[in-house]
């Protein structure tokens, strides 16, 4: 049985390009290409995979101005069977609790147009796949809103999804944690927020690209989604950025050397220092 | 662009996608662009497979566009295309380390449609170019480096990409992939070899000023642009030219030096550059200017002379692969455009008799032979090694004229009737008449 699934995709600034206001300390965005967000591809790849081994239909969604079209097309080229671009003045502004809004009602408008057409498992949307975090806004927060508003489980920071069982409708994935790694399991449907752990994305096919160079980005706006206006965008964001600061670079930490010293006499210089600097040390048999 | 918008069923929506093309159009620069809205419009299935991530992406020029072969493939495209400055002014400049004699050619006619020429960014004016070739029907295909041809009984029978299963097969290939021309080769078509004395290495800045403040310094109109260029010390005597171009609210300013003559003279390009910018009346024109945009680029510069065979079986080259640059008008884009179309047309020609072979397709040679492209680097086929062999027009000629100048302007206590005795004398101490009755002779076999 095949696997209905959405990745939603974000347009950001090529960070390896962007500089920072040293004055007002935000994103200096003009000229700046914009790219997919990085972890949005691995999480595109994963979806790929698992299609590649149990057959299904994968939608890339995103959010963003008209130029966000581009990169959507290039996730069609990668393989995506269809893509939605979600554009309207409306959703400007918005931040996450307004940005998973839309995105959840672009995802049930997408699961009940795939019951209609009977596609993947039947269900709907099977899983929705994103990035951990975007690297512009890094919040890590549209994930696990799509899956609270969708009301389906969740599993974040995943490193490697290692099994979908669609008879039980349960996945199992290995989850990154700071001190280690978890193995989960969830019932589906299922949100899933992918690490840079996850493969990378594939090398497309020529066959891919040319089929993808005239498949249509569907755009659709506010008024094609069951959504209210006033939820939407900077309308329906709470959040509002008081600050924003470039943070200090770090400082260089003091690195010892000695040629021709013996490590007895590098590591007395170190004592020393340390002791300098007011650090008590005992020393074992003193 | 948004033609999905709204649309409801995915599944087939999309054109279905062709295993195969009548034509592979290999880079998404002028003339592959050219060659590909004009077959893509005349209704003919054609990809145009370009490396960077989109067309313009790897382009580098700053420079100038001409309005008459822009609009014989793209007809008005100054109402639509992203182009910086409508070009009212030409200056030439011979400039010594620290003076300069100025040359300027202005036109009201020039300041009014159809316009002479525009400044450009070829990085956002291919991006233009590729979004009609596009609108036209064809296919686009991007970052995908083409590696070989793929040959069936000797001909050309299509592409070879990097990509998996990145084989792909039509009945004519059109080479338009650039300076570095592997496929050219590839194909046996080349006749140089790939060498330092014929190609020009350009370096350039891009400086970003208020465009009010690049109209005041350049005495300009509202709108209106000026490409200077200039000879002399300032490309430290070897054979190249220094270039400045208004646009917009940014100058393109730069140097464009036989590579050669950098090999042989152990020097950069960027410390010519360098020292260019330090050029007073230059500094002038680009002071408090920020630096944008740092970039370098080959010119194919063997003009004629290197020209590879243009066409073989199943195979047509065109632009800079088939080494259309002139560059004693600094023309390259124009010819790329126009051979492009050429290409085109050829095959549609070809088309109607179902024959894509050696001998049906000399009709692009025998096209190109009668339009300007061919015409022109003809005209200028020694023009390279002239130039190469004459370092003296770069160097000492400009600097005698600047001296020549300065005394004649100067004003002390000698006589007007000893002035005109001491320029001579200047003038043959530096030059002798059998010299320059040489350097002119060889100047018009070579350019004329």
């Amino acid at each position: 049985m095949p696997i209905n699934s959405v990745v939603c995709i974000k347009q950001v600034p090529d960070t390896s390009q962007v500089r920072i206001d040293p004055e007002t300390g935000s994103l200096v965005r003009q000229g700046i290409p914009s790219v997919a967000n990085p972890y949005d591809l691995y999480a595109l790849e994963t979806a790929l995979s698992i299609r590649d081994r149990h057959g299904g239909f994968i939608t890339a969604l995103s959010m963003g101005p008209p130029q966000a079209e581009e990169v959507l097309r290039k996730t069609l080229g990668y393989g995506a069977d269809r893509a939605v671009l979600l554009s309207d003045r409306a959703f400007a502004g918005a931040d996450t609790l307004a940005t998973t809004y839309a995105l959840a009602a672009a995802v049930e408008k997408i699961a009940a147009g795939s019951l209609v057409a009977n596609i993947g498992s039947g269900k709907g949307v099977d899983i929705v796949f994103c990035g951990k975090q975007s690297i512009d806004g890094d919040t890590g927060q549209v994930g696990p809103g799509l899956a609270r508003r969708l009301s389906f489980s969740q599993l974040t920071y995943v490193c490697s999804l290692l099994e979908v069982d669609l008879k039980a409708m349960r996945v199992k994935a290995w989850r990154q944690r700071e001190d280690g790694r978890e193995l989960l399991q969830a019932q589906m449907p299922v949100a899933v927020t992918v690490t840079e752990q996850c493969s990378s994305i594939r090398y497309a096919s020529l066959p891919g690209l040319i089929a993808a160079a005239k498949k249509p980005v569907e755009v659709w706006s506010a008024a094609d989604l069951n959504v209210e206006r006033g939820r939407l965008g900077l309308k329906g964001s709470p959040t509002r950025v008081s600050k924003i600061f470039a943070p200090p670079a770090r400082q260089r930490g003091e690195a010892l050397s000695g040629p021709g010293k013996s490590a007895g006499e590098m590591a007395a210089s170190l004592f020393d220092r340390l002791a300098d600097r007011g650090l008590k040390i005992g020393r074992r048999g003193g | 662009m948004n033609s999905g918008k709204n649309k409801p069923a995915p599944a087939g929506a999309a054109e279905s996608a062709p295993a195969r093309f009548d034509v592979i159009v290999v880079g998404g620069g002028p003339a592959g662009l050219a060659a590909t809205f004009t077959l893509a419009r005349a209704g003919v299935s054609v990809a145009c497979l370009e490396r960077g991530s989109w067309s313009g992406s790897k382009n580098m020029m700053g420079g100038v566009i001409y309005s008459h072969p822009t609009s014989r493939v793209f007809p008005q495209f100054w109402r639509e295309a992203p182009l910086e400055r409508h070009v009212t002014r030409r200056d030439m400049w011979f400039a010594t380390t620290d003076s300069a004699i100025k040359a300027s050619f202005e036109s009201a006619d020039f300041g009014v449609e159809p316009y002479n020429s525009f400044t450009v960014y070829r990085a956002r004016f291919d991006k233009w170019l590729a979004a009609q070739a596009t609108a036209a029907g064809a296919w686009m295909i991007t970052e995908t480096l083409v590696e070989d041809l793929l040959r069936e009984d000797g001909r050309v029978a299509g592409i070879r990409s990097g990509r998996p299963q990145g084989d792909l097969e039509a009945d004519v290939v059109i080479i338009a992939e650039g300076v570095n021309s592997f496929l050219t080769e590839r194909a046996g078509l080349a006749s140089c070899p790939p060498q330092a004395a014929n190609v020009a290495l350009a370096v350039k800045e891009v400086l970003a000023l208020p465009k009010e403040k690049i109209e005041d310094r350049f005495d300009l109109e509202p709108g209106a642009g000026a490409a200077i260029e200039i000879i002399g010390e300032i490309t430290g005597g070897l054979p190249g030219t220094g270039f400045i171009y208004t646009n917009r609210d940014t100058i393109s300013i730069g140097v464009g030096v036989l590579l050669n003559s950098l090999v042989d003279n152990v020097t950069e390009a960027y410390t010519i550059l360098d020292k260019f910018k330090q050029q007073p009346q230059l500094r002038r024109l680009i002071q408090g200017a920020s630096p944008r945009e740092y970039s370098a680029h080959l010119i194919p510069e063997g003009g004629y002379r290197c020209m590879p065979q243009l066409y073989g079986d199943g195979v047509l080259v065109a632009g800079d692969a088939a080494g259309m640059v002139n560059p004693i008008n600094s023309e390259g884009a124009n010819l790329a455009l126009l051979s492009g179309q050429m290409a085109a047309e050829t095959v549609l020609a070809c088309r109607q008799q179902g024959r894509f072979d050696r001998a049906a397709l000399a009709l692009y040679q025998r096209r190109l032979e009668r339009s300007v492209v061919i015409q022109d680097l003809k005209k200028y086929e020694n023009a390279t090694p002239f130039l190469a062999s004459h370092p003296q027009l770069f160097g000492l000629y400009p600097e005698l004229m600047a001296a020549l100048a300065r005394e004649f302007l100067t004003v002390d206590n000698l006589s007007k009737a000893n002035k005109e005795k001491l320029l001579l004398k200047l003038f043959r101490s530096q030059v002798p008449a059998r010299r320059l009755l040489k350097d002119l002779y060889d100047a018009w076999r070579s350019l004329t």
